[in-house]
Parts: structure tokens; C-alpha cells; sequence
């Protein structure tokens, strides 16, 4: 703590607002992954199962669902959370602070995991499709007892990625007024010449994506039977 | 024999091409007996495991196109839950094995008995008789990753074997494995058949594997069944060009043109290739004065098999009485003529 005083670090003010940003942070981080991560995963299966030649293969579901995430994709997610302003005030009643941010967030990151649960599941061996229909299993049994264990690995890596990628969202969130980790290094830290708390900000990022990173390694390699 | 337990009937089956329709099964007429191991060999794209995917329901048969009765039920027509029930009924093993890599041995084995609702105990006890049978009791606990092709394979076996089905369907099941391995996957095989009384239909692409446990093959090419009947048979007598070469890829028994133009520098004397079709082999007693110089033997379903090229010396009007004896013993007989006076004989 010395060192940081030293350098500009003030107990009194910092330390309380570094708690509330951290638990803001961790509130729209956990929300958007539970939410959004869900709802990627159901719209992931669905692309995989439409695709030509998949297990439920449909030429316009497929394209209608491809053309909606190659479209929300590519828009730059600071002005993404600006162009769904009237969305969010529907459904949250604002689009300021925590709560507006989720559901820009949400939906960005929907986008996301869809793409990495679909490759993740083109990527398992379509042998396994074939057994499973041929033992007489259904379509949806395959698809969700035995294509997503056979997965589990790439997926938790997959998943472990999307972490950084929502906390990286969550921080551009935060600078449009969100708050969070974001906000605090780049209110209290940047804009004030504060270095030590932009380090500060700096350090838990890096220390979070570390243990995701690891916990997903060690998931995806007890998973990983090869 | 008993009745048969498939029924093709003019079947066909045709898939949406790049650069049009792609008749992968045409027209395609079989009847496959409980209780035998049916061979289908043909090349790559001849539509073999088309031919098998119809019959286990993996695909459906053209509109219209013709007849497919498996074990008592009309194919065409049935509804997916039908469809599920009747694949219960038939085990199905894999070139690739297609094993679940997250789950181990024990678990593989006992997956079908898992969908079709078996309890915990019940699946127990089935999995280890099954292990025990296919020789990998062992091994209940490892990942299909820890094991070798022949004992992936045997899980394989196990699994398909698992809901005790009337029918099993191996496509390509040893040309992932060595020589000696497919050998022992193919005694596994037989066992299954004469022990369990399951129905084999085999495809490949290999003749020894027929040979080695078909009763029955069918020779497929572009989608047709060119030739079917007794193993024996098809190959002692082969009526398609295909059929002919692969028994001349898998024997060699008989000498190229290149083969006879090196023979004739050795052998002057007459030529003659002799095939061995007959369950009395070749006696050589009906030879004077001949030497073998070419030619492979081998067994298909416990019969001598392959053909054998002979230099006569002597005398024509000698030489001729020796190939007549040899005719009206049966036997094939190309005469190639000397190197003085060559026949072109058909190969
Ligand atoms: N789902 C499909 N869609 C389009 N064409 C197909 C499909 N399945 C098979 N075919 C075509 O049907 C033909 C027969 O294929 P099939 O896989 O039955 O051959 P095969 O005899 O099993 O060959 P191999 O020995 O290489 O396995 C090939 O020309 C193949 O390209
Ligand atoms: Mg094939």
C-alpha cells in the first residue's frame, strides 16, 4: 500500500471506488456470459444444425440466422451500445450505468459465442453423428448428448476466450458511463494523470484473464480424452 | 436355408450432384438370408456404403424406386420413430470406429443399451459380457484413445453388438488395420456370426476379406450389383471385368503380356494357364512332361482357388491330349501355343 500512497494511490477515495467498480465490473461480466453465453450457445447449435447437410438442415434458417450475426458482428461495439440506446431503454429502462450496458453487451456477445460453439462442433469427428443415428439416438440427442460432450473441450477454451472478449467489452461499456474497471482507469486513472490507478485497473485485468485462461486449460485438458 | 432378412427390390437411390444427379445405388436387387455373412465389395464411389446406409435407414430409397424389407419391416414409408426402432435392431461398425472419444470403453459399449432405456445394472452386466466376448475386458475403463485400431475396432464390435441385433452392418470395419489385425477383427467377426447367429453384411473393397468369411458377395460398380451369388463362384467364374481384376489384384495368378513375353524366353515349350476351380485341385498325374512356371493358389470357402501357368513339351498332338484331359476334368484351360507358335490367349 506505501508504494502506492507514495505514488498517488489515496486510500480514502480509491479504495471504495476500485470495490464498487470491481463489483460492477464483475456483475456485467457474469451477467452478459450467463446471458449472453446462453443464448450464443443455443443460437451456435442452431447454425451447426441447419447448415447444409447438417442434422437439421434449413437453407433459410441458416442464412437468416448467418446474415443477422455477420451483420451485428462487424459494427464497432462502442457504437453498437449507442445504436441500440432505444433497446436497451425498453428493456431496462435505461441505457446508462450497469444496467443499460447489459443488454448492448448481451447481444455482442451472443453474436460472439455463436460463431465459436458452431466451429467448435464442426470441428468434432461427423463419425460420431453417424453412430449416434445409427445406435438410433434422435436428431436432438445427437446434437445435445452426444455432438456437445464430444466438444466439451473446445468449447470451454472457446468460452475462456469469451471472457476476455466481454471483459474488453465491458471496459468500452464502462467508458461511456457504465462504470466498472473501465471506467475507474480511465475517469480516475487517465483522465487525472493517475498512473498508479490505471496500473492498478491494468493488473486485475491481466490477473482475471490469467486464472480464467488456466481454469480453462485445465478444464478443456480433462475434458480433452486424445 | 431360411428366409431372407433383407429384401432389395429394384432399389435406387440418387443424390444431388454438383453437375447433376448422382445415381449412387441403381437399381439394385438382393436378398440377403438370416443368419449369413454377405459380402459387397466393389471400388471406391461404387456406392457401397450408400447400398448399406439405405438399409439401416441412414438414407431413404428414391421415391417410388423399388422395395427395401429389413427384418419384417417396409422401409420406405416408416416414420422416425420407426426408423429409430428399427436401427436398435441393427449393429453397425465403421472404418473410422466412430467412438466417443469423451466417454470411455465401458461406456461406448453400453450406449445403445442406454438409449433403448436398459437399467444401470442391467447395462452392466451386458457391457462386461460384452468386453468378454470381444476380448477387451481389460480395458472397460480406458478412453478409445488410449487403445490401438484392433481394439478400437473390438469396441466397436461390442457396441454394435450390444442391443443384440439381427443384423450387423460393417463398412470398410478393417481398412483402417494391418494385416494381421483386420485378420483377427475378421475371426471376431465369424465368431459373432456362428456364435450369436447375427446376420454380417460386409463391405470392402479388399477380395481376401470376402474370401476370407463371405458366404454370399455381391460385386458392386456406378451403383449396380454386376455379379452376386456364391463367393466361390463369382470369383472362379467371374462374368464382369471387375470381378476379374479383383481377383487378379488380390492372386496375381495370371501372367501379364509383359510376364508371358519373359516366360516364353525361358519356356519354349507349349503355355497353358490352368485355373484351379475344382475341389480335386490339379492333378498332375495328366501330365507327362510339364513344368509350373507362373500362377497363385489359394483357398475361398475351403475350395482351392487361383490358377497356375504350365510349360508342356512333347509333341503337339501329346501336348493337346494333355490339355484335353485337363478340360474334361473340369478345369479352365488358355491355351497360349509356344514360343515358336503363340496363341494369343485371353487373359
Ligand atoms: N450425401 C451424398 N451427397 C452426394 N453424393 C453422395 C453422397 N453420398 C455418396 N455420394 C456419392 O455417391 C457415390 C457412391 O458413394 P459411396 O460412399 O456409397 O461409395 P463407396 O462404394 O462406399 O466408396 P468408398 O469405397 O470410397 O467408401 C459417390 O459418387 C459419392 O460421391
Ligand atoms: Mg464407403
Amino acid at each position: 500500500m506505501s508504494v502506492l500512497q507514495a505514488n498517488g494511490w489515496d486510500p480514502a477515495i480509491h479504495n471504495g471506488k476500485l470495490l464498487l467498480a470491481a463489483q460492477q465490473s464483475l456483475q456485467m461480466v457474469l451477467l452478459t456470459l450467463l446471458i449472453g453465453g446462453g443464448l450464443g450457445l443455443v443460437l451456435g447449435l442452431t447454425l451447426f444444425a441447419t447448415r447444409k447437410g447438417g442434422l437439421y438442415a434449413n437453407r433459410a434458417v441458416f442464412a437468416g440466422l448467418n446474415i443477422l450475426v455477420n451483420t451485428i458482428r462487424p459494427i464497432p461495439f462502442i457504437i453498437f451500445i449507442m445504436a441500440v440506446k432505444g433497446l436497451a431503454v425498453a428493456l431496462t429502462g435505461t441505457f446508462i450505468g450497469v444496467k443499460g450496458a447489459i443488454p448492448p453487451m448481451v447481444i455482442a456477445c451472443s453474436m460472439a459465442t455463436s460463431r465459436i460453439v458452431e466451429q467448435s462442433l464442426v470441428a468434432a469427428d461427423p463419425g460420431v453423428i453417424e453412430a449416434g443415428r445409427a445406435m438410433g439416438a434422435s436428431r436432438i440427442h445427437v446434437l445435445l448428448r452426444i455432438l456437445v460432450p464430444e466438444s466439451l473441450a473446445p468449447l470451454v477454451l472457446g468460452y475462456a476466450y469469451l471472457f476476455i472478449g466481454v471483459l474488453d467489452l465491458s471496459v468500452m461499456a464502462g467508458a461511456i458511463g457504465a462504470g466498472g474497471l473501465g471506467n475507474f482507469a480511465i475517469v480516475d486513472g487517465f483522465n487525472r494523470y493517475n498512473d498508479v490507478v490505471l496500473w492498478v485497473a491494468v493488473a486485475i485485468f491481466i490477473a482475471a484473464v490469467q486464472v480464467v485462461q488456466l481454469v480453462g486449460n485445465l478444464l478443456a485438458r480433462r475434458f480433452l480424452r486424445r | 436355408m431360411t428366409s431372407p432378412i433383407i429384401t432389395l427390390t429394384d432399389v435406387s437411390k440418387t443424390f444431388k450432384g454438383k453437375t447433376g444427379p448422382i445415381r449412387a445405388v441403381d437399381r439394385v436387387s438382393l436378398e440377403i438370408e438370416a443368419g449369413e455373412v454377405f459380402g459387397v465389395i466393389g471400388h471406391s464411389g461404387a456406392g457401397k456404403s450408400t447400398l448399406v446406409r439405405l438399409i439401416n435407414a441412414l438414407e431413404s430409397v428414391d421415391p417410388g424406386s423399388g422395395g427395401l424389407t429389413v427384418a419384417g419391416h417396409q422401409v420406405p414409408g416408416l416414420g422416425e420413430r420407426d426408423l429409430r426402432a428399427l436401427r436398435s435392431q441393427i449393429g453397425m461398425i465403421f472404418q473410422g470406429f466412430n467412438l466417443l472419444s469423451a466417454k470411455t470403453v465401458a461406456v461406448n459399449v453400453g450406449y445403445p443399451l442406454k438409449l433403448a432405456g436398459w437399467s444401470q445394472a442391467a447395462r452392466a452386466a451386458r457391457v462386461s459380457e460384452l468386453l468378454e466376448f470381444t476380448g477387451i475386458a481389460d480395458k472397460a475403463d480406458s478412453y478409445p484413445s488410449q487403445l490401438s485400431g484392433g481394439q478400437k475396432q473390438r469396441v466397436g464390435i461390442a457396441r454394435a453388438l450390444a442391443a443384440r441385433p439381427s443384423i450387423l452392418l460393417a463398412d470398410e470395419a478393417t481398412s483402417a488395420l494391418d494385416p494381421e489385425t483386420t485378420r483377427d477383427v475378421l475371426d471376431l467377426l465369424v465368431r459373432a456370426n456362428r456364435e450369436l447367429g447375427v446376420t454380417i453384411v460386409l463391405i470392402t473393397h479388399v477380395m481376401s476379406v470376402v474370401q476370407y468369411l463371405c458366404g454370399r458377395t455381391a460385386v458392386m460398380e456406378e451403383g449396380r450389383v454386376v455379379e452376386s451369388g456364391r463367393t466361390y463362384d463369382v470369383f472362379s467364374r467371374p462374368k464382369a471385368a471387375v470381378t476379374r481384376k479383383f481377383v487378379q489384384t488380390a492372386l496375381h495368378d495370371r501372367p501379364t503380356p509383359a510376364t508371358i513375353k519373359r516366360l516364353r524366353a525361358r519356356h519354349p515349350g507349349r503355355l497353358a494357364i490352368v485355373t484351379v476351380a475344382s475341389d480335386g485341385g490339379l492333378a498332375l498325374g495328366a501330365l507327362e512332361a510339364a513344368a509350373i512356371v507362373y500362377g497363385s493358389l489359394t483357398e475361398v470357402e475351403g475350395r482351392p482357388f487361383g490358377s497356375i501357368t504350365l510349360e508342356l513339351t512333347g509333341d503337339d498332338d501329346v501336348t493337346s491330349a494333355a490339355l484335353g484331359r485337363l478340360r474334361s476334368a473340369g478345369l479352365e484351360v488358355v491355351d497360349l501355343g509356344t514360343a515358336a507358335d503363340p496363341l494369343g490367349g485371353a487373359l
